[in-house]
């Protein structure tokens, strides 16, 4: 007997992972002449009247993200495959996790514009649901909206800067730009662009959706909302870094906003006890230095940047997937109630050792060169060095405290967990991590293969020639010092952890909630809309028709007073029968408006329809009065028995507000009508029917040769109009009726 | 007789807008049609008056008398005036239908798509 509820995921749980790695591999043979400064495009025409090419290029900066998906993308797909291998929605997060994948890989490798919008929309979506996973939970669908509605808009503010650039450049291929700096809406363009890219990389103000997010299963944290995904807004800087970068503007946006990002997020990594949330605030941290990197002018900024990326993408993911280990295994991610877990989960401590080295920026690790080259870069940087150097200083010491939170915290001291015997999950799910923190290792003590790429993606951001060296040892200078600072504060910091959250928690309080803003914003947008449907579309037919008049008399005028017509000469010099055939219809109508008998307004209706028909009688529309007529016979008989039927309208008071819209849009009529009798007419057509008329349908009458020869089809239509109209206007009647058996 | 017509037609346009406004269902009926037959006007005064001449052909000629009326504008309006009689015939019949479905001519009574919020 097997239990229905027990679920073990078949091997095909491993395809993704192992697609993922063969992607890995592939990009890994471009690695040897993109190093060499060659560079691969591939170009598919796709909306070619708009000139819009799916275009892709394998660049430096391209190649080392798409390493870094399908990379990072393999270990975590292995990791998932483990972690969810007993759920049956394992299914689900995969599919969405590939397709995310495909999508950030369109991304980063897109050349043209509008191909990179729709990949960064993909992404968009795709993490809305892979956040929105848990959608039983509240807190899960809230934060997936929250993260939707954010970077959705930063999605469209980005289109707009885009499609701005494109229309700039005169070309949508962003590697054949150029320098768009001079351009005239450069301000604007920028304007976009940066929420597009602030949006999305989680910068200051718009950064609380981040750590929401986290309610995303822990892979998918790892992945998307660390090292792939939020670094989209950090691409796109680096990207468009020649199009637009270099200005005063765009190197004190990027550093302010990126520095207000790295300190508010460092002191918030450490009020966190959940060491999820923790590392995703330090996330955070990390996506305002590299910001703050990239708006910084010298190479040294960039090349700092760069590295960071990499150096960042290493740890971060091997720590979040660590937490992911202590989760499964001793039951918790809450930093208060896990310690002394070295002896019963060693391999989680060792990977968790490793990586939080990194984080720390302690010598021989990666960490150790990224920290020292944003050092050197924010030293060497122009205007705003001191200030940035500071900003990086605070954050870097923050993190070292964090780090330890992560990497000491939860290992040392007397053992401590909910789950009675913790112990290290299987090996499928610490091998990804380990060689995260392994792989952080060796790039810090062989960083030669790293530096030629960075050398090539600096240049490739920068434009021009030059890069900083990536090396363990640049000799005894400032950026050393700063780092021994560093280095003292952390301990400091760590030292008195507790007195620093205990007055962080008490801040909080003081501190505006940015989920509150947020809710209220909603909330206003959401009763702004209420407001508007209920004032514009308020239910009531009357003042949908009263708009409709209103609309139209409006529309009339501005026609009278745009258009080109003279009103005519005012002509009343008719016969006089005539002129008592318009008194009769005039009568009609106006008894029309003021009796309260039905029977008398219908046939005061009949009046003038018939009255009409004579007027087309004597200006020579013969077929026409003989149509009137007999329709208006029908009508006066359908309305008569209707109104049998109906109550009494009775007449009600004057409205003068609708006497006036109803005045308005008479006038208008009658006005226009002049306007047009006094401009040209063109009578081609009219030739064409008389002439053509008997030569060629042999039809003597020139109206009914119209209708029936040359607008035979458009008869036909009319006919079939009829048809309809009366097959539904007797459904209206007999619907509702019952059939008697 | 243009600027008559166009006066003419203007009261029609009016006279129907007013009481397609009265929010009554037997008015609006009412209204729809002085609008329909006003429509059918602008139409023939655009296309300019021309007193007895028809747009026939004479026996042994092949085009009308010089001076003959637009024909164009004619068609149109044949055409517009079965139209409209078609959809006259169908509001005729839902204005019946609703007003039996829904006990009411008033209407902005008539709220089934759009109940109001406080009831």
């Amino acid at each position: 007997m097997t239990d229905p509820t027990s679920y073990k995921a078949g091997l095909w749980r491993f395809v993704p992972a192992t697609v993922q790695a063969i992607l890995f591999g592939f990009f890994c043979t471009y690695l040897a002449p993109v190093s060499g400064g060659q560079i691969f495009d591939y170009v598919y025409p796709w909306v070619p009247a708009l000139g819009i090419e799916a275009a892709f290029r394998v660049d430096a900066l391209s190649l080392l993200f798409a390493l870094l998906i399908t990379g990072i993308g393999a270990i975590c797909f292995l990791y998932a495959a483990s972690y969810f291998e007993a759920d049956r929605r394992l299914k689900r997060l995969l599919t969405l996790m590939s397709l995310f994948a495909a999508a950030m890989l369109g991304l980063v490798l897109a050349d043209d514009a509008i191909t990179l919008f729709v990949a960064w929309e993909m992404t968009t979506l795709t993490s809305f649901l892979l956040v929105g996973f848990d959608h039983q939970k509240e807190r899960a669908r809230y934060s997936a909206q929250q993260a939707l509605l954010i970077t959705g808009i930063g999605g469209l503010a980005l289109m707009a800067g885009l499609i701005l650039m494109g229309e700039a450049a005169g070309t949508y291929r962003i590697s054949e730009m150029g320098d768009l700096t001079n351009a005239p809406m450069y301000l604007v363009i920028l304007l976009f662009i940066f929420i597009g890219a602030f949006t999305k990389s989680a910068q200051f103000p718009f950064h609380f959706w981040l750590p929401g997010a986290m309610a995303a299963p822990t892979p998918v944290s790892a992945y998307l909302h660390s090292a792939t995904m939020v670094k989209a807004g950090v691409y796109l800087i680096a990207r468009l870094s020649p199009q637009l970068g270099g200005t005063d503007i765009w190197i004190w946006t990027l550093t302010l906003v990126g520095a207000a990002t790295m300190v508010v997020a460092s002191f918030w990594a450490l009020r966190q006890t959940d060491l999820k949330l923790m590392l995703a605030w330090t996330t955070l941290m990390g996506l305002g230095a590299l910001m703050m990197g990239l708006g910084g002018g010298s190479y040294y900024a960039v090349g700092g940047a760069l590295t960071f990326i990499v150096v960042h993408a290493f740890y971060k993911a091997a720590l979040f997937l660590t937490v992911g280990l202590l989760d499964k295994g001793a039951g918790t991610r809450e930093a208060d109630q896990l310690s002394g877990l070295r002896r019963a989960m060693p391999r989680a401590f060792i990977i968790a050792m490793l990586a939080g080295a990194s984080m720390a920026g302690l010598p021989p690790f990666v960490g150790f060169i990224g920290k020292e080259l944003i050092y050197e870069g924010a030293l060497q940087s122009p205007v705003q060095g001191i200030f940035a150097a500071t900003a990086s200083l605070i954050a870097s010491a923050l993190m070292i405290a964090a780090a330890g939170m992560v990497a000491i915290g939860p290992f040392f001291g007397e053992q401590k967990s909910p789950k009675e015997a913790p112990k290290d999950p299987s090996p499928l799910m610490w091998v990804g991590p380990g060689l995260l923190a392994v792989g952080g290792l060796l790039l810090g003590l062989f960083p030669q293969g790293l530096d030629a790429l960075i050398t090539q993606m600096t240049q490739t951001v920068r434009g021009e020639y030059g890069a900083p060296e990536v090396k363990l040892w640049h000799g005894v200078n400032t950026a050393l010092f700063l780092s021994l600072l560093t280095f003292a504060l952390g301990a400091l910091f760590y030292r008195y952890l507790r007195a620093i959250q205990g007055s962080l928690i008490i801040e909080e309080r003081r501190v505006p909630d940015s989920d509150r803003v947020y809710d209220i914003l909603l909330n206003a947008m959401k009763n702004t809309a209420a407001w508007t449907a209920r004032t514009v579309q308020d239910g009531r037919m009357m003042s949908y028709l009263r708009v409709t008049f209103i609309t139209l008399g409006l529309m009339v005028w501005a026609a009278i007073f745009a258009g080109e017509g003279q009103v005519a000469t005012l002509e009343l010099d008719i016969p006089l029968f005539h002129w008592v055939i318009v008194a009769i219809t005039a009568a009609c109508t106006i008894t029309i408006l003021f009796t309260g008998s039905r029977l008398i307004a219908i046939a005061a209706l009949g009046g003038v329809g018939a009255a009409i028909a004579v007027i087309f009688v004597l200006y020579s529309a013969i077929d026409v009065a003989m149509t009137q007529l007999l329709v208006e016979i029908l009508i006066v008989a359908f309305v008569a028995i209707a109104f049998i039927k109906l109550p009494r309208a009775g007449t009600g008071a004057l409205r003068i507000g609708d006497a006036i819209v109803a005045s308005v849009l008479g006038l208008g009529v009658t006005f226009g009508m002049l306007a047009v009798q006094g401009a040209d007419i063109a009578l081609d057509v009219t030739e064409f029917f008389e002439q053509a008329s008997y030569p060629e349908a042999a039809g003597r009458n020139v109206v009914n040769v119209i209708l029936v020869d040359f607008r035979a089809l458009d008869t036909l239509g009319e006919v079939a109009v009829v048809v309809i109209a009366g097959i539904a206007a007797l459904a209206a009647l007999r619907a509702g009726k019952r059939i008697k058996e | 007789m243009e600027t008559v017509l166009a006066m003419l037609t203007g009261l029609l346009v009016a006279a129907g807008a007013y009481l397609m406004l009265s929010g009554n269902l037997v008015r609006y009926i009412l209204g729809l049609a002085l609008l329909s037959n006003a429509a059918n006007l602008v139409i023939f005064g655009a296309g300019r008056l021309t007193k007895a001449n028809p747009p026939l052909i004479p026996e042994g000629m092949k085009e009308p008398l010089e001076g003959a009326a637009n024909a164009l504008p004619q068609a149109l309006i044949l055409t517009a005036i079965v139209i409209g009689f078609g959809l006259f015939c169908f509001a005729l019949a839902l204005a019946y239908r609703a007003y039996y479905a829904l006990g009411t001519a008033r209407m902005d009574s008539m709220r089934i798509a759009e109940p109001r919020e406080d009831s």
